[in-house]
Parts: structure tokens; sequence; C-alpha cells
């Protein structure tokens, strides 16, 4: 499997809200620290280790 | 300014002279929520009293943008065909971020329906041809320069006190419909708060007349070259009229941005050239709030006096004509035939429930568009910087999600084999019918929809509806037949695939009844 680059989620505006809400009242180094666990949380959720590398890849390159 | 603002008649009112009797209805306010809630009533057969205390349609543009929905409302009040011909009518909104564009959406991009996706036109149009309709109605009674001073209400009736230029007067009747906007006097005479938030960010909004040749597209950008680090909105109006909103950030002075000598200089930068004339400009801030519940006793609140969001959705002057749609048949029904109070507070439910939606979206696109510093500045500008690389991002990009009716919670009968689209709670969807449309054939009145069926006879007129595919996609789904019971706002009330006369007496009954 590779990684889906269009529109996946439904209601994303509702995620998008979600995840703002959680980082409400949050530090700079909290904001950090919470981010880092969401995202090893989603990985081992999605467990395909290619798929995260092309991930990885995206975020580095679209920067 | 370019349209020629013309007085209405004040006419001197009989209650100055010998107290008149009880009326039906008291609307205050004639503004577009007022006046076709005065003309949404006489439809349905009830005389009502409009007092504004003003005598000139809306100064300024303000509300431009109607939704499909509000020009579907619009054709029932009489006045569609000559909004949507005067008006601009467009579906295709872009986004831009700095100089590049992200993202574009088709707001209607199937065929099918009478109504475009949106038209613009000045509220000024609206009103004067609210105006125009209403003064040709006999059971409307409006009344210009007419200022309401005090409110009180009985249990069975609600009283006001008015000023006007040859002295004061009073009034009741047995319900009053406060539109009066989102200042709402009615609102503080009975001493009820808004509740939700208030963004502290200034926009400047300015109405400038150019020979451009913009396309009848809405453009938005997220720190646009022009406007370095805020956002800014371009939309065409008619009579090359452009409507231009432009971020100014909280630390502005409202007074000072509003001068010419400083408007001008952004214009410029936004059309890269002078040759424009300014029409009107405003400042304005965010608020997104609403009353806890719309009807109090005898007295129901309308529009803004009832809910304010940010202007980003179309979701103000669009959701004031939806509790025009939703209050009239029920407050009718109440007024003419003593139906079920039930009624009343079915419209707090389904309109306070349409609020919410419209206060959810339009606070998302205030956040997305003025983020706090820290992590929600930084999630903001990925986004922004994804959008430009990867496809899934730029539906993420939020510069306003676009008004479109809600679906009302509702426990009717449903069958879910039926399309999801037209579940009991929506708006029926519109499709070619013979030489006309099917929304005109639903008109005002309580229908039964039959498609490849029998309707059995209730006393309740029966629209059949051929099948086409397009009535197969909106209707039918895998079924071979269906039958809707339609509101008169349109709305399915109850669903079947097969059904017995009982069963649908039940559901006309809970109907009347205001039972979801």
């Amino acid at each position: 499997m590779s990684l889906i680059k269009t529109d996946n989620l439904p209601e994303h505006d509702d995620f998008y809200a979600e995840l703002l809400a959680t980082h409400k009242g949050l530090s700079e180094a909290e904001s950090h620290a919470l981010n880092a666990r969401l995202i090893l949380i989603l990985a081992n959720h999605i467990g395909e280790r290619d798929v995260l590398s092309e991930a990885v890849a995206l975020a580095r390159e679209v920067d | 300014m370019s349209y020629d603002y013309q007085p209405f008649e004040y006419v001197a009112p009989p209650g100055l002279t010998a107290k008149e009797p009880q009326h039906k209805v008291i609307i205050v306010g004639a503004g577009p929520v007022g006046l076709a809630m005065a003309i949404e009533l006489a439809n349905h057969g009830v005389a009502s009293v409009v007092l504004d205390d003003n005598n000139v349609v809306s100064v300024g543009s303000r509300a431009i943008c109607w939704s499909k929905r509000s020009l579907e409302i619009f054709d029932r009040l009489g006045i569609g065909d000559k909004a949507l011909a005067k008006g601009v009518t467009w579906k295709i909104g872009r986004t831009f971020h700095r100089d590049h564009e992200v993202f574009n959406f088709d707001l209607l991009p199937e065929e099918g329906h009478k109504m475009p996706a949106f038209v613009n036109l000045q509220q000024y149009y609206v009103e004067q041809y609210l105006v125009d309709r209403a003064l040709e109605i006999d059971l409307i009674d409006l009344r210009f320069l007419n200022k309401v001073t005090a409110v009180e209400q009985a249990e069975d009736s609600a009283h006001v006190r008015i000023e006007t230029p040859d002295g004061e007067y009073s009034l009741a009747a047995d319900y009053l419909v406060a539109c009066d906007g989102a200042r709402s006097p009615v609102r503080s005479m009975l001493g009820l708060e808004f509740e939700g938030e208030l963004f502290e960010e200034h926009f400047l909004i300015a109405d400038i007349r150019t020979q451009g040749n913009f396309a009848s597209e809405r453009w938005f950008w997220f720190e646009p070259n022009f406007h370095p680090g805020q956002s800014a909105l371009l939309h065409k109006q008619p009579d090359n009229i452009y409507r231009i909103d432009l971020q100014l950030g909280w630390e502005t002075d409202p007074d000072e941005e509003k001068k010419p000598e400083n408007v001008i200089p952004r214009i410029e930068k936004v059309l890269g050239h002078s040759d424009f004339e300014l029409d009107w400009v405003s400042v304005y801030t965010f608020q997104c709030r609403r009353l806890r519940d719309f009807v109090h006793g005898r007295i129901a609140f309308a529009g803004d006096s009832a809910h304010v969001v940010s202007p980003f959705g179309a979701r103000g002057g669009n959701s004031g004509l939806q509790d025009v749609d939703n209050l009239g048949w029920k407050l009718a029904a109440i007024v003419n035939r003593g139906a079920s109070a039930g009624l009343l507070d079915s419209y707090n439910r389904e309109r306070t429930h349409g609020a919410d939606e419209n206060l959810k979206n339009s606070s998302r696109t205030t956040r997305f568009m003025t983020p706090a510093d820290g992590i929600e500045r930084t999630f903001r500008d990925q986004v922004l910087k994804l959008a430009g690389k990867v496809p899934f991002a730029r539906g993420w990009v939020n510069s306003g999600r676009l008004s479109a009716p809600c679906v009302y919670p509702s426990a009717a009968p449903d069958n879910i084999r039926l399309p999801a689209a037209t579940r009991p709670g929506s708006v029926a969807l519109d499709a070619p019918q013979g030489n006309g449309w099917l929304l005109q054939s639903l008109g005002g009145a309580p229908r039964l929809l039959a498609i490849n069926c029998a309707a059995p006879d209730l006393g309740i007129d029966v629209v059949e509806l051929a099948e086409t595919p397009m009535v197969r996609a909106r209707y039918l789904g895998d079924a071979p037949q269906a039958l809707y019971l339609i509101r008169p706002d349109q709305v399915v009330s109850a669903r079947w695939i097969e059904t017995d006369k009982q069963a649908v007496q039940a559901a006309i009954d809970a109907m009347w009844e205001g039972r979801a």
C-alpha cells in the first residue's frame, strides 16, 4: 500500500477542531510533546512501514 | 452612491387617533427577514403589521450572497426571478495562498435545479424587491418611521409602544416576531442576552465601482502579497460593484481605517490600479453568538436578532430566511386554526439546531483565518503549506463553508434504502418536472409526493413525480417506488417505500403537532 494523498477523512473540519481543542491551554513544550505522542500513536495504528516512510519524506519535502 | 435611495412613504397610523383592534401578528423590522416573514405569513393567509424605525432600504450592500435555498424561498415569496435576473450568478470559489491558487470548489456540480448555488445581490435590492412585493399584498400593513419603544406580553398577546413623527401609540397582537437585527431593541427590552464568542479581529469591508473584468467567482486569499500576513476576499456584485474584505488585525482603529485616504491605498494594492470609486466602506468585528431560546411566550426571534455569525460562510442573511421558512407555516397554523403550540417549540428546536451548525462552521472558519499565536497558527500555516503540494489538504483550507440548509433531527418514518440526501428533516431537492420545477409544484402547502405509486386520499394535495434518472438519484435510490410527506416549508417530513393510510395519517398528525 502507498500513502493516500487524496481526501480520505470524512468530517475533517471536525477533526481539525478537535485537534486545536486538545492543544488549548498547553505550553509550547507541552504541545510539542502531545504532537509527538499523537504521531507515535497514529504510526502504530497505520502499521505499514513503507507508508510511514513515504509520509515522513513528504512532510520533509513540503517544508 | 450608485443606488438611488428613495424614502418610503410614511402614513400616520390609525392607532394615533383611535385604539386599533388586536392584530394577528406584529413584525418588528423591515429588513430582508421581517419583510420575508410578512409575505410568507400572507401566503398562508395571515395578516401582519410591519413596524420599522427607518424609511429607506439597507445603506450599503451588507448581505450580498444569497444561497440556492434563499432563492427558492424568494421564488415562493414572488421575487425569485427578479433576484436571479439582477444578481451575479456564481458557483466557483477559489482560494489562494500568497499568489498561488491552492484550492477551488464548485458548489453546484449537478444539473437539474431551478436555482443556482448562489447569486450575489446587494441587500438594498433584496429589500426593495420585498417592499415592492409587500405593498401589493392587502394582508400586509407596512409602517415606516414607526419605532418600537417598549414591549411587553400577556398570556395571550404581545403589546408594543410605538413612536412616530406624529406622536406615540400602542398596538397589540396575538404574536410578535422580532426581526430587528443584530442589535435587536426588542431583545434588549426583554432583557435577553446573546451567548457565545466574540472574535478580536477587525475587517474592512469596501464596495468599489470599477470597470474591472473579474470572473463571477469568489476569490479568497490567505496572506496575499498585496496584503501581507492577513486575508482578503473579492466578490462581484451587479452594477460593476465589487466587495472587498480585508483583515486588519485587532490593533487597528476602525474610525481611522474607514477614512478614504486610508482605504484607497489598500484597494489600489488589491486591484493593481486606481481606476475605481469607493461606494461604501465599513469596519466590523466578528461575533458568533445566539439567544438560548428563539421563542419567549408570544414573542419569536428570527434572523440576526436571534443569532449572529461571522460573514465568511454567507450564513447570516441566508439563515434568517431559513428561520422565516420554518416559522411561517407554523405560526400561520396556530393563528389561523389554533394548531398545537408544539409547533412553536419545534421552531425553537429546529432553528437553534440550524443556528448551532452555522455558529460551528463560522467559528471554525474564523479560527482558521485568524489563528491564535502558537500551535494554532502552526497548524494553520502547515495546512496551507501542504495544500500547495498534497491534494487532501486543499479541502482542509477553510475560507468559509458556505451556507447550505441543515438537516433537522427527525425520528419520523424513514426507509434507509431511499437516498440519504432526501431523508426526513432535509429540504426536498429540486428536479425538473414537466415544463417546470418540482419545488414550484410543492409550493407552500403540505404535499404527498408520489413516485411510481398511488398516494392515499387524506385531504392533502398529491404531487406525482415521473421517474427520471435524476428523480431516481434524488428520491428513489434502488427502490421501485416511494411516497414522501413534504411540509409547507418543503422539508421532508416522512417517507416510505410501502405504507398504508394509517401510517401516513399518523405522520401528518405529527407534522401539525411539531413532533420531531
